[in-house]
């Protein structure tokens, strides 16, 4: 069912400028009464600088309180408005629709994650993963017991790992990912690549237990390097290179 | 995975002179039956032929498991493949060791 | 938890070679080309054991191979075998973090390192040399 609707009049001190506008097709689907996916279509007005989650509330404000979508920081820092746009993971936060290139726009909940309603998924399975990789410095001895009251690292040895750190969990890399498409015991790239984030991690001592976690058939070697997960990371995280440089540990590559 | 690079790295090798025999004596004469049961003879030949017949099936059998494990997860089918793949595997080589074995000891 | 209720993309995703660039591109047309290779050598396996029927059972194999199908689809063998080969020794390589890039602080448009040229000309070299080696065996076998 899809119906073309336009903004409803209103009074505001800021009178939209631009002519140009383009049809939103959002995703709708409840798993508690319907079948299948449908799409319910908007016509919205944009600038060149309007976003993605921008025209969604323009949506909800205006045309459809009932859309459900998930959204924070609009800042592509929280992680949260993952969503497939027009074919691709993208933040809907981060993603202008004046770079799409395109009149009509669709946006889709993310593939590989259960789906809540409409554009919200559900992230228990990324939350699994990520836990079952151990996200933490193991170490024995902890900063109070040190002389220096904290551990060392020299800059040479953050700059290994900290493009890693700059995961924000947003899932677009597990919802990419060729793998992740039929595999439903996959630990995919974000877990891997916060694995490799530890590993690479000189304060840390828990190299043996995690590529021992993720020596297992649906673990590393599950990865192809297909690279798509890098293809959409949104903060350059690269999880496909954090990989395969994991990889080299176990293949004799890296000591 | 290690054994699925290792075989294929020693498989690109000895492919290769396969191939190139074909090449050097001539496509279409190499193809003839006293040309073919003449390599089959030759006991290092034979031999590499041997080889490869194993590497491949290895290489080629163990990435179908792979493809077939990523498609549907569960311990019976996991198990079913993997025993399946490894089944299909030795009944290949063992086959094609058949014709290699026989022709060489002139069996035909 | 069925396919339904996990939203997985399920095999149109994982053969879908749009959207990513050509390293997806690449991961299906490997795929592709190694279970055409298991097909093809299986039947090599099959169709070479003829010899054991002597001469009689060896022509009849010929003339069913030694035709122009069965040279186009030698050709086609060659060409999956090329690039299964070139671009496995790339993924081999990348697999062991070679020619991935070096981690680095990430700055706007967060370019991947690993999705470099490096391992895109050697893709791309992969699908030339198979083209090549289409051409050369096409050329061996139809000029005979």
């Amino acid at each position: 069912m899809a119906q073309t609707s336009s903004l409803a009049e209103e009074n505001s001190s800021t009178p939209l400028s631009s002519q140009q506008s383009i049809i939103l097709r959002i995703a709708r689907y409840n798993p508690e009464h319907d079948s299948a996916k449908k799409f319910m279509e908007f016509n919205i007005p944009y600038e060149k600088w309007t976003t993605v989650l921008e025209a969604i509330l323009e949506v909800k404000k205006h045309l459809d309180h009932s859309v459900a979508v998930r959204y924070s920081c609009r800042q592509a820092t929280c992680g949260s408005c993952g969503m497939i746009i027009n074919g691709k993971p993208r933040l809907a936060c981060f993603t202008k629709i004046s770079e799409l290139n395109s009149n009509i726009i669709t946006v889709e909940p993310m593939n590989n994650f259960p789906i809540i309603r409409d554009l919200a998924v559900k992230f228990e399975r990324l939350f699994d993963t990520h836990h079952k990789v151990k996200p933490y410095i193991i170490r024995d001895d902890t900063e109070i017991t040190t002389s220096t009251k904290e551990f060392l690292q020299s800059p040479e040895e953050l700059e290994k790992y900290i493009q890693f750190s700059n995961c924000i969990k947003c899932g677009l890399c597990n919802s990419a990912c060729p793998t992740m498409a039929t595999d439903s015991s996959f630990v995919g790239p974000q877990a891997l690549a916060q694995a490799y984030r530890y590993v690479a991690d000189s304060r840390d001592k828990g190299k043996d237990d995690r590529l021992k976690i993720i020596d297992d058939s649906h673990g590393i070697w599950r990865c192809h390097f297909a690279g798509s997960c890098s293809q959409v990371c949104p903060k350059g995280v690269d999880p496909a290179m954090g990989i395969q440089l994991l990889r080299g540990y176990m293949l004799g590559f890296r000591s | 995975m290690k054994i699925h690079y290792g075989t294929a790295l020693a498989a690109v090798a000895l492919v290769a002179v396969h191939i190139l025999m074909r090449l050097t004596q001539g496509f279409a004469e190499s193809l003839e039956y006293d040309s073919v049961i003449a390599n089959y003879k030759f006991i290092p030949y034979a031999g590499m032929l041997e080889i490869i017949l194993i590497l491949l099936s290895i290489h080629g059998f163990n990435g179908l498991r792979v493809i077939l494990l990523e498609l549907k997860q569960g311990k019976t089918y996991e198990k079913a493949v993997s025993y399946g793949c490894v089944a299909a595997m030795i009944a290949l080589i063992v086959y094609g060791s058949r014709t290699i074995i026989m022709v060489n000891t002139g069996m035909t | 938890m069925t396919n339904q209720d996990e939203h997985k993309e399920g095999i149109g995703g994982m053969i879908n070679p749009r959207r990513y660039g050509i390293e997806r591109v690449a991961y299906l047309l490997m795929r592709l080309s190694g279970l055409g290779l298991l097909a093809y050598f299986i039947a090599h396996i099959y169709e070479t054991s003829s010899i054991l029927k002597g001469q009689v059972g060896w022509n009849e194999f010929l003339e069913l191979t030694q035709t122009n199908a069965g040279h186009a689809i030698l050709a086609i063998v060659i060409g999956m075998c090329v690039f299964h080969t070139v671009n496995g020794i790339r993924v081999m390589l990348g697999h062991g973090g070679v020619g991935v890039g070096k981690p680095a602080r990430p700055d706007y448009p967060y370019y991947p390192a690993s999705q470099n040229i490096r391992h895109k000309m050697g893709i791309y070299s992969a699908i030339i040399l198979a083209a090549i080696a289409m051409m050369y065996g096409l050329a061996v076998m139809f000029g005979e």
